[in-house]
């Protein structure tokens, strides 16, 4: 949260500010407030029901750390969270690179229809992830499906997209079409308001496209890139939707097991064990926010190398 | 995957350098690339391949999605009957869903930028105890996944008599740490403090301030916060799947995808009718989303670039 808090600058608390505090306090009272009670008071109640377990006998027990112990040890969560660490490793990188590679491109003034390639690639992200899966899940599909339609007529094999091989790529195709528009806008903002000037000089320098791309555009996007990774840090960590749904279409391959959060759902609805989904809540929030972390000051590091 | 939302303020960062910047970036770059703008089309082909898709999926009966070719019309195109089965499918369920998502969405977005905006003006303008503290508290909350939050929110609401009420998906989606922070560094720039002395030596009281003077200069601030959590609302599957089991209290993303569930079930063969629902019903409920993108987008764009730029 460094980068964050430090951006905030901090002006200086004259007395005749102070005067009105009680005030200020009262603005943010209902914010706080709803904070309290709806973030606090579950992180909290989790973190509490975490260190209990529902006996047969004697009801709710006290036990300690034993649930996270069990949970460290559970080959069924230490997969779900694999699983979706490894996601996060490819499809992040390409993600990002594409919308990168986009934005540059909107950014360059040599495309024509600019306006009408922005809006498309962006509209994606106006689509909801559930109906978006849906949707793929069908174009995915080895019945009408029209790429499997397209093999048959070319007497091909069709392509496996829900097999167990395919299935961690098809969905990565997936949050692929539904988030390169939203971050390619945000890094795309972030072009635009590079001042002109400085482009100027390093024409007058004799710099080529290339050359400015590289010295002036990606240096000025850092911030923007940190902060599309750290979204797709907590992203790709609560992946669930996408599963979830294709679940119903390939049984065989996605079980409840498939991603962590998959996992904490199925813990807590399906099986009814309230204290151990409560302890893998917690530890999934735990590993988003130490990998968040370990972005932001590996990113400031960098900044102030 | 559930996306938090960058956003934030100054809609003048962005445009203020676009003017002249744009023009002479152009007059520089003046020739524009045909293979350039051929592989970008080719990119664009890609990301509306699906919606393409969708539209031409939903003029069809469950037998020609089988039976014709995906990306083309059928013999028999049925786009009206389609509408109609959609709506009138479990006594208009559908509709309800629909009126349901937009009441979710609206009164969370609402709320949800009001909150931060009351509170990112005190945090902005007024100095208190526990001031550092209490927004250093709601900062470090930015990280923590809606997901791991909503398992422990539904054990609480179920103790509450919450669960299976509007309530139960509103009142989460009501706060917004990542819109406080925007709010926050946006009221610093557009509210001048000049303004507020100025005022306050009329006799003006604090809350007046801000209902008459504050709120209005933090409008374009606020809008990209209302849409930005209009947006995870109204994609929210998680947490109303979870907290409401009466199909009708459902949210367009549940509805929809328990039809697709029922569609599977039966075999997902042709002779199940809920699968030209699934795909009519999907293509009708992003249209006004679609449209509201396009119409807001420069919004976006404006909003984006402080989030991104500012850090």
């Amino acid at each position: 949260m460094a980068t964050i808090t430090t951006a905030v600058a901090r002006p200086k608390a004259s007395p005749r500010r102070r005067r009105h505090g009680t005030a200020g306090a009262l603005f943010i009272a209902p914010f706080m407030v709803l904070f309290l009670l709806l973030f606090l008071a579950p992180l909290g109640y989790a973190a509490y029901l975490s260190l209990f377990q529902e006996k047969l006998i004697g009801g709710s027990t006290f036990v300690g750390l034993d649930n996270y112990v069990t949970a460290l040890k559970d080959p069924q969560l230490l997969k779900g969270i694999g699983r979706v660490a490894l996601f996060f490793v490819i499809q992040v990188p390409v993600m990002l690179l594409l919308a990168l590679c986009f934005a540059l491109a909107l950014d360059s003034g040599l495309l024509r229809l600019a306006r009408v390639i922005r809006l498309g690639i962006f509209v994606p992200y106006a689509v909801p992830s559930v109906i978006a899966t849906l949707m793929w899940g069908y174009l995915y599909g080895p019945d009408f499906g029209p790429f499997a339609q397209i093999s048959h007529d070319l007497h091909l094999p069709a392509p496996h997209f829900l097999s167990g091989s395919w299935m961690l790529g098809s969905l990565a195709n997936i949050v692929t079409w539904e988030f390169v528009g939203y971050n390619m806008i945000i890094l795309y903002a972030a072009l635009r308001t590079i001042p002109a000037e400085l482009y100027e000089a390093a024409a007058m320098d004799g710099a080529g496209a290339w050359r400015i791309a590289w010295s002036i555009k990606l240096p000025a996007l850092r911030p923007a890139l940190t902060l599309t990774l750290l979204f797709s840090v907590i992203g790709s960590f609560q992946l669930f939707n996408e599963p979830s749904l294709l679940m119903k279409v390939a049984p065989d391959v996605i079980d409840s097991s498939y991603t962590a959060n998959l996992y904490a759902y199925s813990v807590a609805f399906i099986s009814q064990q309230t204290n151990y989904a409560a302890t893998v809540s917690f530890i999934l929030g735990l590993v988003i926010v130490i990998v968040s972390y370990a972005f932001l000051l590996t990113a400031n590091r960098r900044r102030t190398a | 995957m559930t996306t938090v939302t960058p956003t934030a303020s100054t809609a003048g960062t962005a445009k203020r350098v676009e003017p002249e910047s744009r023009a002479l970036r152009r007059s520089s770059a003046h020739r524009r690339s045909t293979p350039l703008t051929i592989v970008m089309l080719a990119v664009l082909a890609y990301f509306l391949l699906p919606l393409f898709w969708l539209l031409i999926a939903s003029t069809k009966s469950t037998q020609d999605l089988f039976n014709s070719f995906g990306l083309w019309f059928s013999h028999a195109p049925q786009l009206l009957s389609n509408i109609k089965a959609t709506f009138t499918q479990d006594d208009g369920v559908y509709g309800r869903w629909l009126l349901n998502t937009v009441l979710y969405a609206g009164v969370s977005a609402l709320g949800a930028a009001l909150l931060a905006a009351a509170a990112g003006y005190g945090f902005a303008k007024y100095r208190f105890r526990g001031h550092g503290a209490a927004f250093n508290l709601v900062l470090g909350a930015i990280m923590i996944p809606t997901t791991a939050l909503a398992i422990p929110t539904y054990l609480l609401f179920a103790k509450a008599g919450l669960v299976n009420t509007p309530w139960a998906v509103i009142l989460p989606s009501l706060i917004s740490p990542f819109g406080l922070y925007l709010m926050r560094i946006y009221a610093e720039d557009a509210v001048p403090d000049s303004l507020i002395e100025a005022a306050r030596m009329d006799g003006a009281g604090e809350l007046r301030i801000f209902t008459t003077i504050a709120l209005r200069l933090l409008a374009p601030g606020l809008v990209t916060v209302v849409l930005f959590t209009l947006v995870a609302t109204w994609n929210n599957y998680f947490l109303p799947l979870i907290m409401l089991n009466d199909p009708n209290l459902y949210p367009i993303t549940v509805g929809l995808s328990s039809w697709a569930a029922q569609a599977q079930n039966g075999g997902a063969g042709a002779s199940s009718d809920m699968l030209a629902l699934v795909v009519t019903g999907s293509m009708i409920s992003i249209i006004p989303l679609v449209i509201a993108f396009l119409l807001l987008q420069r919004y976006w764009q404006s909003g984006l670039a402080t989030g991104g730029v500012k850090q």
